[in-house]
């Protein structure tokens, strides 16, 4: 069983992000990068379904070439090969997806898992775009994966408000990571050093056939307004007087 | 690391000679592999250590958990940094090892676990063992099955290790050796499987045995009620006619000395950098306390005092990891030119260990001792809740004191830095009365250089070059004065320590001033000025202090050397004047700025 993963470079969730002067991006210099965390749960579920089923995992990354540094976390905790997008200038989600099919029709695997989103951007939509380019069946938003006995379908579990949805998929389909679908593994050290070993493949955009055109851009990136110091009211009367006149909610 | 030949700088050299920036190591050239190792141990301290802290502290769970916790660090592959790859370790080098250390010194106690195992426990196997001890003990150390331990002090012999009383007398039959004796505060005593234990052949021959934890007639006695650390295992280990089979003698009979002491300045090297990673995360603590307590209207972090707090902490911090990764790639250089194939190769790497000793207990007595401020300024800066278990700040302070002691007390590691000068001096592997001498007739002379070159860091990198020659011109004074009086047991130990100590001290400030210029000048040389705006405050608040506190020394050192003979100060008073170099800065403004990053990005980070 073939499957590939998506792992996407995102910036360190708890490192404190400031804003470009012009507002077009966040300030990257020396904040930490991470392999974004639902993609670090989809990456652990794809090694538990290949640890069942023998197969392979392969792991995709689009960017520029630090991004292969995300990459190489992905090997080091057992996937078996890269695929490298060399891509250098600004896309959006269905840039992503397109790239994405591109990469599915040529690598054919069983089942695509991505994480339900990027912690960065918090698009989420790239999984969907991409089920929908490929005509593949879905299951977002994963809580449990089990993939049938004779390997054609999968069984998924999402969390939904109130309760739990158990869906069926033929594959090949798209699945993506919800939080509570596995705690992934540490990458150990013996395996961080045999990750380098392992094979990566650069592509470029150009060379797979996908076309991107952004529909989507970012604007302008702006801090949420500074709280403002309350104030002590001496009596219920001035209260009412303070959320009539000056709040203007009542 | 770059592998190209780089000129050989020698233990203690820097006193002498000025550091080329290109020459040293920096942080900053960790290759993406190693800091994925950091990651893994992160991680691993993040997610599985850290909240078992308090379950650790319980007398009843902390031999299961800290055995549970140790072999899963072993399946991750942290136990297996500096072991060779044919005995199934990775075989990294002491950089790599120094930056997994920094990280796992999150948690006080389980790092003492951690580094006791990897450290003095199994380093003596590795640089002194034979090819059967390393075949048989190795690969399952590497792996966690087995954890080990390191006994050398006794009740009675703790900085006068060398002195134990521990027996080992060999049998009739020559198979083996009767161990008899007690070692005390034994770190992981209650969990591990092997003990590396000094002992005396027939009272005299001081000598290293691998003793297994099975082998009849070892027990351990009880917990020791600890001020901090309180989650690791301290124990006394008692020996009473062990039988140690004979292929159980670690390295030559009589000379225990040198696997004690070698591991030990890795062990300093080592409790250096972890004293770095655990000021790091209290650095990161006060600044996110501090930015969110409001007082007197506004964020605590906006007022003077707690920001120089915070500035001190990150210049000290900055210079402790510039130093400590400085000393590790000098000795990861010369390691490397070694032929790894040869037969003496593990004898020849232990000698390096020892060739960087000065460094290495610099880096023991600073460390924890930046440590020590870190701590206690983060306790004050946290007010009442600083005192208060519920916040981490109160355990890091508990746990940082025990730095200042083990591994050598900071007392025993200031007499040695001008100790092992001295013998370096003796051996004429460090010209340093040649230096003195050419320093005296300069500072005599009046003509000693304190004109800037201009441009970046100019002033700093003058500033070091006068603390160095003010720190052999002190040294080489006392020296000349107490050349006869050094070999008198009397004042070595008497009048003779209050002045090692500040000659150490002096010592211990040029090692920061230049190990933080010459990092950031490669800095600059790496990644071009606008990106070192922060080291480059750093390493101006840190020098322009350290130069103050230099030049104050050396006018105390002389005043005690010249014992009240007014004539005799005069001279050295000349002298003094011709080096000292005294400059404005505007020091505060600098640290403000510092402090303000800090808040900002609420961690340590250039």
């Amino acid at each position: 069983m073939k499957i590939l993963v998506t792992v996407k470079r995102v910036s360190d969730p708890e490192a404190k992000l400031k804003i470009k002067p012009d507002g077009s991006w966040i300030q990257t210099e020396g904040v930490k990068f991470v392999v974004n965390p639902f993609d670090e749960i989809a990456v652990e579920e794809a090694l538990r379904i290949k640890e069942k089923q023998t197969g392979e995992v392969v792991v995709v990354s689009i960017g520029e070439k630090v991004v292969t540094e995300q990459m190489r976390a992905a090997l080091a905790m057992g996937a078996d090969r890269g695929i490298f997008v060399n891509y250098t200038g600004s896309y959006d989600s269905y840039d992503v997806a397109n790239i994405l099919q591109k990469v599915v029709e040529q690598e054919k695997p069983d089942i695509i898992i991505l994480g339900k989103q990027a912690v960065d951007d918090d698009m989420g939509a790239a999984g969907f775009m991409l089920a929908e380019l490929l005509g593949y069946p879905q299951a977002a938003f994963a809580s449990k994966v089990e993939i049938s006995d004779d390997k054609k379908k999968a069984k998924v579990t999402r969390e939904i408000d109130g309760g739990l949805e158990v869906k069926e998929v033929e594959l090949p389909c798209v699945i993506t990571a919800d939080l509570r679908l596995n705690t992934p593994r540490y990458a150990s050290l013996p395996n961080i050093m045999k990750a380098k070993q392992k094979p990566v493949k650069e592509v470029t955009v150009d060379a797979l056939g996908a076309a991107v055109k952004p529909r989507v851009t970012v604007k302008k990136l702006t801090e949420p307004p500074k709280r403002k110091g309350g104030v002590k009211v001496e009596s219920v009367q001035d209260l009412v007087t303070k959320l009539k006149n000056e709040a203007k909610v009542i | 690391m770059s592998k190209e030949a780089v000129t050989k700088p020698i233990g203690g050299g820097f006193l002498l000679e000025p550091t080329s920036a290109k020459d040293i190591f920096v942080p900053e050239e960790f290759t993406e592999e190693q800091l994925s190792f950091a990651d893994t141990a992160d991680d691993f301290m993040e997610k599985e250590v850290i909240p078992l802290q308090d379950a650790m502290e319980e007398h009843d769970k902390k031999i299961e958990l800290n055995t549970k916790l140790m072999k899963k660090a072993g399946e991750l592959g942290l136990l297996m940094i500096e072991i060779p790859e044919e005995f199934g370790g990775l075989g990294m080098n002491l950089s790599t090892a120094l930056r997994v250390s920094e990280a796992i010194a999150k948690s006080g106690a389980f790092a003492g676990s951690i580094l006791a195992h990897n450290g003095i426990g199994t380093l003596p196997i590795v640089y002194f063992g034979n090819e059967e001890q390393k075949k048989k003990y190795l690969p399952k150390l590497a792996s966690g099955e087995m954890i080990a331990a390191y006994a050398l002090t006794e009740t009675g012999y703790g900085s006068d290790a060398l002195s134990a009383k521990t027996k080992a007398v060999l049998s009739k039959d020559g198979k083996y050796y009767v161990l008899n004796g007690e070692k005390q505060f034994i770190t992981n005593a209650g969990f591990a499987d092997v003990f590396i234990v000094y002992a005396k052949i027939d009272g005299e021959k001081f000598t290293a045995f691998i003793v297994e934890r099975k082998f009849e007639g070892l027990s351990t006695g009880k917990e020791e009620s600890k001020m901090g650390i309180k989650g690791s295992s301290t124990r006394p280990v008692v020996l009473s006619d062990v039988k140690v089979p004979v292929e159980n003698v670690l390295g030559e009979i009589g000379k225990g000395h040198q696997s004690a002491l070698g591991v030990l300045d890795i062990g300093r090297l080592k409790l250096g950098v972890a004293s770095t990673g655990g000021s790091k995360e209290v650095i990161k603590q006060v600044a996110q306390y501090t930015n969110q307590r409001i007082q007197f209207g506004q964020p605590i972090s906006s007022f003077g005092m707690i920001r120089r707090k915070l500035a001190d902490m990150m210049i000290k911090v900055y210079a402790s990891e510039s130093m400590s990764y400085r000393t590790s790639g000098m000795i990861d250089n010369a390691v490397h030119a070694l032929d790894h194939n040869a037969p003496d190769y593990s004898k020849k790497a232990a000698k390096i260990f020892e060739d960087y000793d000065i460094e290495a207990s610099i880096m023991k007595v600073y460390g924890s001792e930046i440590l020590g401020f870190v701590v206690d300024e983060g306790v004050q800066s946290l007010g009442g809740y600083g005192y208060i278990e519920e916040y981490k700040v109160a355990r890091a302070y508990r746990d940082a004191r025990i730095n200042r002691i083990f591994e050598g007390t900071n007392e025993v590691n200031r007499l040695l830095i001008p100790g092992a000068i001295a013998k370096k001096s003796m051996k004429g592997e460090l010209d340093f009365m040649g230096k003195f001498s050419e320093i005296s007739a300069e500072a005599e002379s009046g003509k000693v250089n304190k004109k800037p070159e201009p441009g970046f860091l100019g002033v700093e990198k003058l500033a070091t070059d006068i603390a160095k020659k003010l720190t052999v011109y002190t040294t080489g004074v006392a020296v000349q004065k107490y050349m006869a009086a050094l070999m008198d047991r009397a004042f070595q130990f008497g009048r003779g320590e209050y002045i090692f100590e500040q000659l150490a001290n002096m010592i211990i400030d040029v090692y920061a001033m230049d190990s933080v210029v010459t990092r950031t000048l490669k800095l600059k040389n790496m990644k071009g000025e606008p990106a070192v705006e922060i080291p480059v405050l750093l390493t101006r608040a840190l020098v322009y202090e350290t130069l103050n506190r230099t030049t104050l020394t050396a006018r105390q050192v002389l005043g005690d050397v010249a014992e009240d003979n007014a004539a005799e100060f005069a001279g050295y008073e000349k002298a003094l004047s011709g080096l000292a170099l005294t400059y404005p800065l505007n020091v505060s403004g600098i640290k403000d700025k510092i402090a303000q990053h800090i808040i900002e990005k609420e961690s340590y980070s250039l």
